[in-house]
């Protein structure tokens, strides 16, 4: 059960990226193995439109089935459901508080996106 | 003598519609095309419409399961991320699909088809000698050009003027993208001037052949004259700041109801423009 979150940087002390459509790249934890691997997503960072869509993609992809991020619009949410992928928001200060905080049971799910789309 | 003409700008509301009516009422036959989808409001000028109405669609993906194997063609293909696939489920979003068809091209299965998403309507009414045809996008629709693309179509054979939207966009450069000539309109204030800049620049990269009408041109400051002057870009008209003209168009006078003189300098305007740029050397 693998997680992803939204990252600045590439390592477990990277600040969480607030956006997830849009977020520089992911750290994908593998609880089962204590290790990550990053998850590259530059080419939606600069997508003309739905960044959010592909992202999802990318994430439900990389396999895994849980999602942190600062916020998740329409779309992204749409197409995460669809994939199977539980989504939680968090204001932690970086992954690895994130990764705790998850594990701890301190985050919440969310059931709909927690933002607007934003302009379609 | 056929010409097609776009009346545009860079700046909304210098008034574009106003002189594309004008100019149409003082030709003695001409196609006005409203392809200002977004508000469109040449009806409020020249009432005159027809109960004749025509739905505007564009073709979206439909993937039909029972063929998919998830193996993700469509979504790589498609620049506009309108798609996500995982076995079993593929999500189609129509409101970022561009209509352009490659999803289905690659599909190695055969499961992609087509089926039809309404985006606006046509609705055609005439006035006097106008015959217009006007595009309305329909509320919540953000991508007006294949609209734009479906009032163009009614372009006649003789003289057609074309409202185009405001802006230097995709919906104006769809708008002018068939004109021999455009008209800019403008006005003598630095946001102006700014935007008749932008459009310039757009339309000499369109390498069309353009001119400019300065509305209100003793309201503002000289930037606008300045940078003509500077440009070699002609200057048509320059039609004064008036109480009494906005006063007509406020209960939806046109121009030449204010200022009936104007008739005689617009028909010039359109002979000399016909003489020049018109279509066919014929």
């Amino acid at each position: 059960m693998k997680i992803a979150v939204s990252s600045t940087g590439k390592d477990m002390e990277s600040p969480i990226d607030p956006r997830f459509g849009r977020a520089r790249q992911f750290i994908l934890f593998d609880p089962d193995r204590g290790a990550f691997e990053v998850i590259d997503n530059s080419v939606n960072l600069n997508a003309a439109q739905g960044a959010g869509i592909q992202t999802a993609q990318r994430i439900a992809d990389s396999g895994a089935s849980v999602l942190i991020s600062g916020n998740c619009g329409p779309k992204a949410f749409q197409v995460l459901s669809a994939a199977g992928v539980k989504v939680y928001t968090c204001e932690a200060k970086n992954v690895m508080e994130a990764l705790a905080l998850y594990n701890a049971g301190k985050l919440t799910e969310i059931s709909s996106a927690n933002v607007e789309g934003h302009w379609l | 003598m056929a010409l097609t003409l776009a009346v545009a700008s860079g700046k909304g509301g210098t008034g574009k519609t106003t002189l594309a009516v004008a100019l149409a009422l003082a030709a003695k036959e001409v196609t006005l095309l409203d392809c200002d989808v977004e508000e469109p409001n040449v009806h409020l000028f020249l009432p005159g419409e027809n109960q004749r109405s025509q739905l505007v669609n564009v073709p979206i993906p439909q993937v039909d399961m029972s063929l998919c194997d998830a193996c993700r063609a469509c979504v790589d293909f498609c620049e506009f991320n309108a798609l996500a696939v995982f076995p079993g489920k593929t999500l189609v979003f129509p409101e970022l699909c561009h209509s352009c068809g490659g999803c289905k091209l690659v599909c190695p299965k055969q499961a992609i088809t087509e089926t039809n998403r309404r985006i606006g309507d046509l609705s055609f009414g005439q006035f006097g000698k106008v015959n217009w045809v006007q595009g309305r996008l329909d509320v919540g629709q953000t991508m007006s050009p294949p609209l734009i693309r479906a009032v163009l179509a009614h372009k006649g054979n003789g003289l057609t003027i074309i409202d185009a939207p405001p802006g230097t966009s995709c919906p104006m450069i769809a708008a002018v993208g068939l004109s021999d000539y455009v008209l800019l309109v403008t006005e003598p204030t630095p946001f102006g001037l700014n935007d008749l800049k932008l459009a310039v620049e757009t339309l000499r990269q369109m390498q069309k052949p353009f001119g400019v009408i300065i509305n209100r041109f003793d309201s503002g400051d000289e930037g606008v004259e300045g940078y003509c002057l500077v440009e070699e870009i002609e200057i048509w008209m320059r039609i004064p700041q008036s109480r009494k003209i906005a006063e007509i168009y406020s209960v939806g006078g046109t121009l030449l109801d204010a200022v009936p003189e104007y008739k005689e300098q617009f028909s010039r305007i359109l002979k000399d423009l016909v003489q020049e740029f018109s279509g066919d050397e014929a």
